[in-house]
């Protein structure tokens, strides 16, 4: 080894993670970093019918945001959505993730495999499923109620913030038992015995032992239940129709039919401000809450 | 371990219920014999599923779909073996940061990135384009791709690896004979992870596929967006069997919660 030897391999160790990541790194500065930059750039830029989109700095859009009701009805109804699935998914996944896990080996693994396979099954089929459920006349609950006399006339679920609300809790409950079921798993069944056998009472157990060491796998299942349901758009899309816009269908409006990019890229620039800036927040939250639970 | 009671289970049981309800009714429908949406009562049809070879645009949207998986997910995985070895192995400046950036696409709406694209292709003269298409889910699934890959090579035993170099293998060789067969099991089920959520994809894809690029969910999306019939129920049927393959050969070899959850955190227990 020549002199100037001992410093290389020191060196090279230092650049190596640095080379190692470069290609990833290149591929999402080239394509997710400009692209968004570039989005948000583009809620700056003028529109008009015949002129298109005109380059220049202008806060037109963001102010139409701002002031117009339209849009205000908008991000309101997609916020409350959102919060309504986060509480539905939250009030009974978390059951459901406990009694899963009390289940014995073979029930455990096979509704396991039930009720978090659908998350990879296309999202367009589960929709289409609460469509022929519900949808109209032709639905297929709807028409039995109706032959049965039960109802008079169908229940209303497509066009309907209900609908959507539904179908979009069924699209996204999974997240929330596999958050709640992964924080099961570091629970510790002696805890509970050991309360038991001092004679707490089942409802004692599951309020002062089981409860908060869930809670953590509560809140941030919610997090992610929130974050989706603030963003999905194929659901409220199919459900919701044309009626009844949330701020993902909405931005689709202004890009693919009313041709306005500026305008939608600012909603679009909203959404996802409004959402990193809610997800970084609970997340703070919940860590500094739960912070002996994550170690 | 404790049973569950009565009530738990008439719990359990509607809530399975609900979760397979939407499910089970669009492959029961799939079957009607009418030529409008009904459950079949007298007999069982497969006038549908004929009927989706009349339209080639089902059938071509699906071979697009596929090729579009298999290569996203094979150039996600790729690009994602270096990155997690560097996150693996080594203790550098700003790899949190990195980390948080390759995660990003998991956290990012889908319809901002699909406007970005959207944007950013039509600037440089991809928009529309299978090469576009490529890019882009490459991105949106290579958070599924780097997290197997990465538990991988963080539960890898490294004395094997050391074994090699003090016998004088080259940085080459120790990677192609010891560390790729060890992470091999990593590579696969990241990249059939990464597979099914390109294959899924639909709310970003919606903004950038063309007429000749479209992928079969944008296909059954803008198709029930004119009307629910039959034809799509059964196009539906047929996704939802294939997935349900996909899905139980999965959960066989790898085990479906070890996928999902990350990490063989439950092994024992």
């Amino acid at each position: 080894m020549s002199v100037t030897a001992p410093s290389t391999p020191a060196v090279r160790r230092a650049w190596a993670p640095y080379l190692l990541s470069a290609p990833a790194l290149l591929l999402f500065a080239g394509v997710v970093l400009i692209p968004i930059a570039m989005t948000v750039i583009l809620s700056f830029h003028d529109w008009g019918q015949y002129k298109g989109i005109e380059p220049v700095f202008i806060l037109k859009n963001w102010r139409e945001i701002i002031d117009d009701s339209y849009f205000h009805e908008m991000f309101l109804r997609t916020l409350r959505i959102s919060v309504l699935v986060t509480l539905i998914a939250a009030v009974f996944g978390a059951p459901e993730a406990y009694i899963l896990n009390r289940m014995r080996n073979p029930w455990k693994g096979i509704f396991l495999l039930v009720i978090l396979g659908p998350l990879l099954i296309s999202v367009v089929a589960r929709t289409l499923g609460w469509a022929l459920l519900f949808g109209g006349e032709t639905g297929v609950i709807n028409k039995a109620l109706l032959n049965l006399g039960v109802i008079t006339a169908p229940i209303p679920f497509m066009f309907t913030e209900t609908g959507v609300v539904i179908a979009l809790s069924h699209v996204l409950m999974p997240f929330m038992v596999l958050s709640v079921w992964a924080g099961l798993q570091r629970l510790d069944p002696q805890v509970e015995n050991a309360a038991l056998s001092l004679g707490a009472s089942h409802a004692t157990v599951l309020r002062r032992i089981v409860l908060p060491q869930v809670m953590p796998g509560i809140l941030s299942g919610s997090i992610i239940v929130f974050a989706l349901a603030a963003s999905a758009f194929a659901t409220p899309a199919i459900i919701g129709g044309r009626r009844l816009k949330v701020a993902a269908t909405l931005a689709y409006d202004e890009f693919l039919n009313t041709l306005n990019w500026p305008l939608g890229a600012a909603v679009a620039s909203l959404l996802l401000v409004a959402l990193v800036v809610i997800i970084v927040g609970c997340n703070r939250l919940v860590e500094r809450r739960y912070a002996q639970v994550f170690q | 371990m404790s049973r569950n009671g009565p009530l738990a289970l008439a719990y359990h049981t509607l809530f399975v219920a609900f979760v397979l309800a939407p499910i089970v009714i669009v492959c029961i429908v799939a079957f009607t014999p009418e030529g409008f949406l009904s459950i079949p009562t007298e007999r069982f049809s497969l006038r549908w599923f004929r009927a989706i070879a009349q339209y080639p645009e089902f059938i071509e949207a699906f071979w697009n779909s596929v090729w579009l998986a298999a290569l996203s997910s094979a150039i996600a995985v790729g690009f994602s073996v270096p990155a997690a070895l560097a996150i693996a192995r080594h203790d550098f400046r700003g790899r949190e940061a990195m980390t948080a950036l390759f995660l990003s696409p998991l956290m990012v709406p889908h319809v901002v990135l699909g406007i970005a694209f959207l944007r950013f292709f039509t600037q440089i003269g991809l928009g529309g384009t299978f090469v576009g298409l490529v890019l882009s889910h490459i991105v949106v699934v290579f958070p599924f791709a780097l997290r197997l890959v990465l538990s991988s090579a963080v539960g890898m035993d490294r004395a094997v690896e050391n074994a090699a170099v003090s016998l004088g293998a080259t940085n080459v060789a120790v990677f192609r004979r010891i560390t790729l067969p060890l992470i091999l099991p990593g590579l696969a089920s990241g990249w059939a992870l990464a597979f099914i959520q390109s294959f899924d994809e639909v709310t970003m894809t919606v903004f950038i596929a063309a007429p000749g690029t479209v992928t079969l969910p944008v296909r059954m999306f803008l198709y029930i967006q004119d009307n629910i019939d039959p034809l799509v129920t059964s196009v539906s049927a047929c996704v939802i069997a294939v997935t349900t393959v996909f899905l139980v050969v999965l959960d066989r070899i790898y085990g479906l919660e070890r996928l999902l959850v990350g990490r063989g955190q439950q092994e024992g227990v």
